[in-house]
């Protein structure tokens, strides 16, 4: 079932010449600016996320009500003029809370997922470029992380740090980078074998330099492509981590939570899900374009298209 | 390739044997017990308990009569389902997990792939802008959303399922949607990505230039290496898939390993954690070493070193 | 998508459902809320496990079916002792064992010497302390049985001699931790004092109630039928009971709409409002022995002092929190004890009262709420504990200037916490175990294991022992008003409100009455179809 196609030529000179360009970080990423400004989608997408981002930071002091106040007697009802998105069975606004609700989930949406990628890649591409005992014994490492009780590990950390926030990106981080490693070993351990990196080695690069400079920036399409993956995944989780008692405490909510609530009461208070998930769909694909663009912007081959 | 893989079977143990490890100390160290309940029992009581379950001894002691048994492979009885053992748990619950897992992987793997291929393919299309649009919409719905939404519009609203069970054949196809569609959106991404990737590269283009037919080029060329982050994600997503079905063993109610699994930290019934956690990591080394063959075998110019 | 569309079409026929096949045959299905941890009554102790041991095992007496008072059960009658201390049951001379063995006085003194022995480590082993020197066994000091107060004239008479006089001893019988178990069964999957045996499988298990164990799955059912060897078996309606372990509230009032259970354990806090306006005939609003409570730690400061912690009862706002945020009937608590309790109702109630709590806040040295100090609120994760919690936070800002910090907790996380004091206010609840105010009032003597509070009160500790002594029915409630008064006037813990068994239940369902335990025996339900069995999902 392996049999490679002989009648594509190898030994292709060209990719050479790029791994010389890849010296030149500065006209690379300003190349890859130059193009993603040219891709309207992603233009797009990242304006949609920059709004939905100032909303969140903004938009709970311009409504005239507070995420915390309930108001029992009032109770849950749907959208009105007095209240845009309805309220929640305590009779609290909607629409602050899924603002204020914003700030939680974009922050650690984007923190946890800075963290694991920060880890995952790295990891995942030194155990994958160098191979052999180094990457077996790396690699089970990561069995053995999987392995771990998620639910007890959390528990542990709580009673060890305390309820912190840091606490909250180092739980989700450390279970969100074991796949992202996974991920970029499979595709750095391809690479390796490809003539640039052994043009590289041969150049005599020391190996930090053709990991970062060689070996990521080529396996960056994945790699945006998954973390995007992340960000959703991420915040969710979060939702998950306040039923342990980390994350966000009551009367504080998050787009996570909203929807988890709103998901079972969805027949008889609809509204309570669907904004909710509107606007955590709305950021997701303003940052899937996004990401795509990174991608297509970054890709070292799409520079000849 | 054999000796590979005995190599990677026999660094299973060890790995094994630290996950049971740093569990056992782990789930010791957490608080509460199986024993605490809303009710306090009186002290001498509980000392009874404790004298039974053996909590009397010191840790190491019960650490080294745990080891015993499971070198014996006695994974011991559940502390949570008083005269049941962990053992006979597992064989009971796990085949449905399975099963369930399998028909959701087929749906992820199929659907994922021939989205991700054609949406790559037909880039900047509508044929990539709307199966892209769906796995976006399937990772924005994780499955405590989707589930309950397609129980109430098929079983509740049309009736044409039951809205939980697994009794009949019929009752699989909900629960194996829900957790299906939310994998296959990942798959979809990962390889639309892949694709990408691939089909920029000069081996594809020369045989595109050289006038090989399109067919031939994506089926027998590009298929191959687009694939790879998916084949990389492909190990974790199936242990998630038998392993992080909770959610819909809950929502479904279905007797599968994943509600053991998750309960099992929640009741703080230490030997069926542990036996989980052994069984799933166990499955999940096997799942990866899978993967890494595939890896090499579908690239030549890897090796197995 | 193809697939589905096509499994559809097929679905498409109406399936008979659960509840109009059991409604013919006289199955009933019941959710039963979550996996029993087993079905030895000796070693569970949950509602869940109750709900179905009752169907398998019957003590010495049984309950009423609409008030639960002793009935005979096992004995077919007994007599008591003048100073209250003895009592010779009569047994039946046809009380059979499912395998056919009569079922002896011998039996049920094998029963007790086995939940007291501490190897076996029965948690509910403390509700037989009542028995003559059943602590003293269980607790190891005497290794003799025949010490301990039970002992048979013959196969059919069994006496007991009790501590003290215990004037809710019948009452207690109908507890699992007094039933019988088949000597022979224990022995012939191991000793007396074993956990764990298998004899509690399908095909092992022999048992005297109503019901036999028909088939049990983990995590998808277990099934009872009717035990034709049952003494009282032609009064029995029923032919076998479903109860199916469905862990999620959604999920099972689902189920119920669908036709596939005739009973919940019980009903999501957001569908109430549903039920009530349009189809009020299916939920239950029944009185339940239970008090919801917020526990105080009266270790930390400021709560160490009385008049913070009456403030703090003073401005909840119970008729908003019972009204809009449970929405189940649930009647607001201004005293511990639930109302009725065996005829016991507390006389000593407080107020709503946001001035006086103002009030007794300033005296406390915290005028306006000044220089108060953050509080944290201890609660396990549910929406329903959190709903209350926000509801509270936002009464004690309002009313008192408080700040209120909310902390919740994974449930054993949480228990630990409590247990160790590591909190500041809790909540806790607590469901009496039998129907007597003891089961309410003797847990708040000094030091006992579920107080908790870390309060103390030597007045009240006498009242509560002098009840214990006390034979006239009278004079022992008398004492636990003054206890009752103390405590709210001290209190320690802040009632909030008292239980309702809320859950759904099928109109075919007869027999299933209220009952304050939440108890229903079995053998006194039955089905009979009525026209509107379908059509619970359709007019949605």
């Amino acid at each position: 079932m392996s049999v490679m196609p002989t009648d594509i030529p190898e030994n292709d000179p060209a990719p050479e010449i790029r791994a010389a360009d890849l010296e030149e970080g500065t006209s690379l990423w300003k190349d890859a600016w130059h193009r993603l400004c040219q891709n309207h989608l992603a233009i797009l997408g990242l304006g949609i996320f920059v709004f939905v981002t100032l909303l969140s930071i903004f938009g709970p002091f311009l409504t005239p009500y507070s995420y915390e106040t309930t108001n029992l007697a009032y109770g849950p009802r749907p959208p009105s003029l007095e209240h845009w998105l309805g309220t929640d069975d305590l009779g609290r606004d909607l629409l602050t809370r899924l603002l204020h609700g914003g700030r939680v989930s974009i922050g650690v949406g984007f923190c946890a997922t800075a963290v694991s990628l920060l880890i995952g890649v790295l990891y995942g591409a030194v155990s994958g470029y160098l191979g052999g005992k180094t990457d077996a014994v790396m690699m089970r490492l990561v069995d053995i992380l999987y392995a771990l009780p998620f639910t007890i590990f959390v528990i542990l950390l709580m009673v060890i740090f305390g309820r912190n926030i840091i606490l909250l990106f180092v739980a989700i981080g450390a279970v969100e980078w074991l796949t992202m490693a996974r991920i970029v070993r499979g595709q750095v351990s391809v690479l390796k074998t490809r003539e640039f990196i052994e043009a590289a080695v041969s150049l005599g690069l020391n190996q930090r330099r053709i990991i970062l400079r060689h070996i990521i920036p080529n396996v960056l399409g994945p790699i945006i492509v998954y973390s995007t993956l992340t960000v959703p995944a991420v915040m969710l989780l979060e939702a998950v981590l306040s039923f342990l008692g980390l994350g966000v405490q009551p009367p504080m909510s998050s787009w996570g939570l909203l929807i988890k609530e709103g998901a079972e009461k969805m027949d008889v208070y609809p509204w309570l899900l669907i904004s909710p998930a509107l606007i955590f769909s709305a950021t997701l694909f303003s940052l899937n374009f996004l990401g795509d663009g990174l991608r297509d912007a970054l890709d070292p081959q799409s520079s000849t298209d | 390739m054999l000796k590979f893989i005995c190599i990677r079977i026999l660094q299973t143990i060890p790995v094994l044997l630290i996950i049971a490890t740093l569990t056992f100390f782990m789930v010791r160290l957490a608080p509460g017990d199986p024993i605490s309940n809303e009710k306090t029992v009186p002290p001498e009581i509980r000392a009874n308990l404790e004298a039974f379950y053996g909590f009397d001894d010191s840790l190491w002691v019960q650490y080294l009569r745990y080891m015993g048994n499971l070198l014996h492979g006695d994974l011991g009885p559940s502390y949570k389902y008083v005269g049941w053992s962990v053992n006979e748990l597992i064989a009971q619950s796990f085949p449905v997990s399975l099963e369930l897992g399998i028909y959701a992987f087929i749906i992820a793997l199929l659907l994922g792939t021939a989205a991700g291929v054609v949406a790559a393919l037909k880039k900047n299309s509508l044929a990539d802008y709307v199966p892209m649009s769906f796995a976006m919409a399937g990772i924005c719905l994780p499955t405590f959303v989707m589930g309950p939404m397609l129980v109430l519009v098929f079983a509740m609203w049309l009736g044409w399922f039951n809205p939980l069970g697994w009794t009949y054949w019929y009752d699989r196809v909900l629960p194996a949607l829900t957790l299906g569609l939310y994998y296959s959106a990942y798959i979809a991404r990962l390889s639309r990505g892949g694709m990408l990737e691939i089909l920029s590269q000069d081996f594809i283009r020369t045989a595109r230039a050289k006038g090989l037919p399109e067919k031939i080029v994506v089926l027998r060329h590009a298929i191959k290496g687009g694939l790879l982050p998916v084949i990389s994600f492909m190990g974790p997503a199936f242990a998630g898939l038998i392993s992080g079905s909770f959610v819909v063993e809950t929502i479904f109610f279905i007797p599968g390993l994943g509600r053991f699994f998750i309960m099992a930290a929640f009741n703080r019934d230490y030997t069926m954690i542990l036996g989980t956690v052994l069984f799933y990591a166990t499955l999940i080394i096997i799942l990866n070493l899978v993967v890494d063959v595939l890896l090499v075998l579908l690239n030549p110019r890897m090796s197995f070193d | 998508m193809a697939v589905a569309i096509v499994l559809c079409l097929w679905g498409c026929g109406r399936k008979e459902t659960n509840v109009i096949r059991g409604d013919r045959e006289q199955i009933l299905f019941k959710g039963n809320g979550t996996e029993p941890a087993g079905i030895d009554p000796h070693v569970v102790t949950g509602v869940t496990e109750h709900n179905i041991l009752t169907a398998l095992f019957e003590g010495l007496v049984s309950e009423n079916p609409i008030d639960l008072h002793p009935e005979p059960g096992v004995a077919k009658s007994w007599e008591i002792s003048e100073d209250g201390r003895t009592y010779t049951f009569h047994l039946r001379e046809n009380a059979r064992w499912s395998n056919g063995d009569p079922v002896r006085a011998q039996d049920f003194v094998y029963s007790f010497r086995r939940i007291l022995s501490p190897g076996l480590g029965a948690e509910y082993a403390y509700m037989l302390y009542p028995l003559r020197n059943g602590k003293a066994f269980n607790t190891g000091k005497i290794d003799d049985f025949s010490e301990v107060g039970v002992k048979t004239e013959g196969d059919l008479t069994l006496i007991i001699e009790l501590e003290n006089p215990t004037p809710y001893f019948l009452e207690l019988l109908n507890h699992a931790s007094w039933w019988p178990v088949h000597p022979p069964t224990i022995e012939k999957f191991g000793r007396i004092d074993q956990r764990g045996t298998p004899w509690t499988r399908p095909g092992n298990i022999v048992t005297n109630g109503a019901f036999t164990l028909k088939d049990w799955k983990i995590n998808q059912h277990l099934v009872v039928e009717k035990n034709p060897l049952y003494w009282d078996a032609q009064e029995v309606e029923l032919n076998e009971i479903h109860f199916l372990p469905i862990d999620s509230i959604d999920a099972e009032e689902r189920a119920f709409r669908t036709g596939h259970i005739h009973l919940t354990e019980t009903i999501p806090l957001h569908r109430i409002d549903y039920y009530r306006e349009n189809r009020p005939e299916l939920i239950r609003f029944d009185p339940y022995l239970g008090t919801y409570y917020y526990r105080i730690n009266t270790n930390v400061s400021p709560l160490g002092d009385k008049r913070v912690r009456l403030a703090l009862a003073m401005t909840i706002n119970r008729e908003e929190i019972t009204r809009y945020v449970l929405k189940g009937g649930q009647n607001p608590a201004y005293h511990y004890t639930p109302p009725d309790t065996n005829g016991y109702t507390a006389l000593s109630r407080f107020e709503y009262d946001v001035e006086r709590a103002r009030e007794l806040l300033a005296e406390a040295g915290f005028p306006g709420g000044r220089g108060f100090p953050e509080l944290e609120l201890l609660y396990n994760t549910s929406e329903a504990h959190r709903s209350i919690a926000v509801a509270i936070q936002q009464m004690w800002n309002e009313a008192l200037n408080i700040k209120v910090k909310l902390l919740n907790e994974e449930w054993k996380v949480y228990l630990a916490s409590v247990t160790n004091g590591d909190f500041q206010i809790s909540r806790a609840g607590w469901i009496g175990d039998y129907n007597d105010p003891n089961t309410f009032l003797d847990m708040w003597l000094t030091g006992g294991g579920n107080n908790m509070t870390g309060w103390s009160n030597s007045e009240y500790d006498r009242f509560i022992e002098l009840a214990g002594r006390a034979i006239d029915a009278r004079e022992r409630f008398e004492y636990f008003q003054q206890a009752e008064a103390i405590l709210m006037d001290e209190m320690p813990v802040i009632p909030i409100y008292f239980y309702v068994s809320n859950l759904l239940i099928h109109p075919s369902v007869k027999g299933w009455h209220p009952t304050i335990l939440d108890h229903h025996p079995y053998k006194f339900v039955s089905l009979a179809a009525e026209e509107d069995t379908v059509g619970l999902n359709t007019d949605h």
